[in-house]
């Protein structure tokens, strides 16, 4: 079993059986990673500590809407504490789409879940093996350092294959949706 | 799900993942994703950039455990499901900033046919919704900063192209662009600017004082 696909069967333990254990190796390894994240981001410690512990309480309450098909447990909880540090320091609202969910029935494809999650592996591996001028740019700007005209476009890293296999699992969740309409 | 043809970039989707954006432009990107599943798996990509720089972001120790923190928790409020107002034109992330009733949005007039109304958002940019009578134009402008220009009712032409429902246009400092709307309707779009626009005419200069643009 891979790191990531270890922390998506955490998930699901949490999700049907509120499995604690589960919980605490996720906060285990994501809880001090989360903390740095937004120390680097601009947030005092005692706000880090707050802020990640308001986050893993969300992964806690919600962790039915986490979707493998889609992306990474890292990539999840990123989505979280950006949206919880946007909360805090900066008092706004942040906009969302609507969320996309399975239905209570329905799941992804086991192979394209595995797919996704290896994906994820190689970008966290790519991600390092960049220049490093290239690759403190994309933390600035994932570290909310940059402005949005000082954003490049160009990140360096392989993201066609990750697109095209969220592409797939969004096309058959419209599908899976529109068949429980009927 | 319409034919979309004008995207956002990479630019956008990178900053609106990083949580960079002014809140007036989050809502212009969150409505076009909420219409277009090409640029939703784009978002999905560059928040997987995102998990992997928390990945790699070092580790500083928490003061608290994983059981403690569960202890902590108390019993989750059950938040009742309310079943909000859908619409055709409006998604429902813009719903959100519309308040209940759609048909209550209180537009203002601009002139020569055209109508906007302004919605609450941080100060860093601004927001709009703009209502274009079929064969008309938007005034003149040139930009400063950017401005993001989603359709969603209608099509408008420029110079270069056609945009439709879902279409956004990405506008900067150096486009001087005359946008009509064109035959099939009045045409509704969702506008965010990070700068006030600057039109030519000595009218809508004065227009402009009192239009909030």
């Amino acid at each position: 079993m891979t790191e990531n696909t270890k922390w998506v069967d955490c998930m699901s333990r949490i999700s049907a059986e509120r499995d604690r254990a589960s919980f605490a190796a996720i906060f285990d390894h994501f809880g001090p990673r989360i903390k740095a994240f937004l120390i680097k981001s601009g947030s005092s410690v005692s706000m880090a500590e707050e802020c990640t512990q308001d986050v893993m309480i969300t992964l806690w309450r919600k962790a039915e809407m986490f979707d493998p098909s889609r992306a990474s447990v890292a990539t999840w909880i990123f989505t979280i504490a950006r949206n919880r540090r946007i909360d805090l320091l900066r008092k706004e609202r942040r906009p969302e789409p609507e969320e996309l969910t399975w239905g209570p029935e329905a799941d992804p494809e086991p192979e394209e879940l595995l797919g996704l999650q290896q994906e994820s592996m190689q970008l966290v591996a790519a991600l390092a093996t960049l220049p490093d001028k290239q690759r403190e740019l994309i933390q600035k700007a994932y570290f909310g350092d940059l402005t949005h005209a000082e954003i490049a476009s160009e990140t360096g890293l392989p993201l066609g294959t990750i697109k095209s296999r969220i592409r797939l699992a969004l096309e058959r969740l419209r599908h899976n949706m529109k068949r429980n309409e009927i | 799900m319409t034919q979309i043809t004008h995207h956002l970039d990479d630019a956008l989707l990178m900053g609106y993942s990083a949580g960079t954006l002014p809140e007036a432009f989050n809502l212009v990107v969150a409505t076009h994703i909420s219409m277009c599943d090409d640029c939703r798996a784009r978002l999905g990509a560059f928040d997987a950039v995102g998990g992997a720089v928390l990945e790699d972001a070092g580790t500083v120790t928490m003061d608290t455990d994983a059981a403690a923190l569960l202890d902590s928790v108390g019993p989750q409020k059950v938040t009742p499901v309310v079943s909000k107002p859908r619409s055709d034109i409006y998604p429902q992330v813009l719903m959100d900033y519309l308040g209940p009733d759609p048909e209550q949005v209180k537009w203002s007039k601009l002139g020569m046919g055209v109508r906007q109304a302004i919605l609450k958002t941080s100060n860093r940019a601004s927001v709009r919704l703009l209502h274009i009578p079929a064969g008309c134009e938007m005034p003149d402008h040139g930009h400063h900063g950017t401005e993001l220009t989603l359709v969603l009712k209608g099509a408008f032409i420029d110079e270069q192209d056609r945009f439709a429902r879902g279409d956004i246009e990405i506008a900067t400092e150096d486009d001087h662009h005359k946008p009509v709307a064109d035959d099939s309707g009045p045409c509704i779009c969702l506008a965010a600017t990070d700068a006030p626009l600057h039109f030519s005419g000595i009218v809508q200069r004065l227009a402009q004082r009192w239009a909030r643009i």
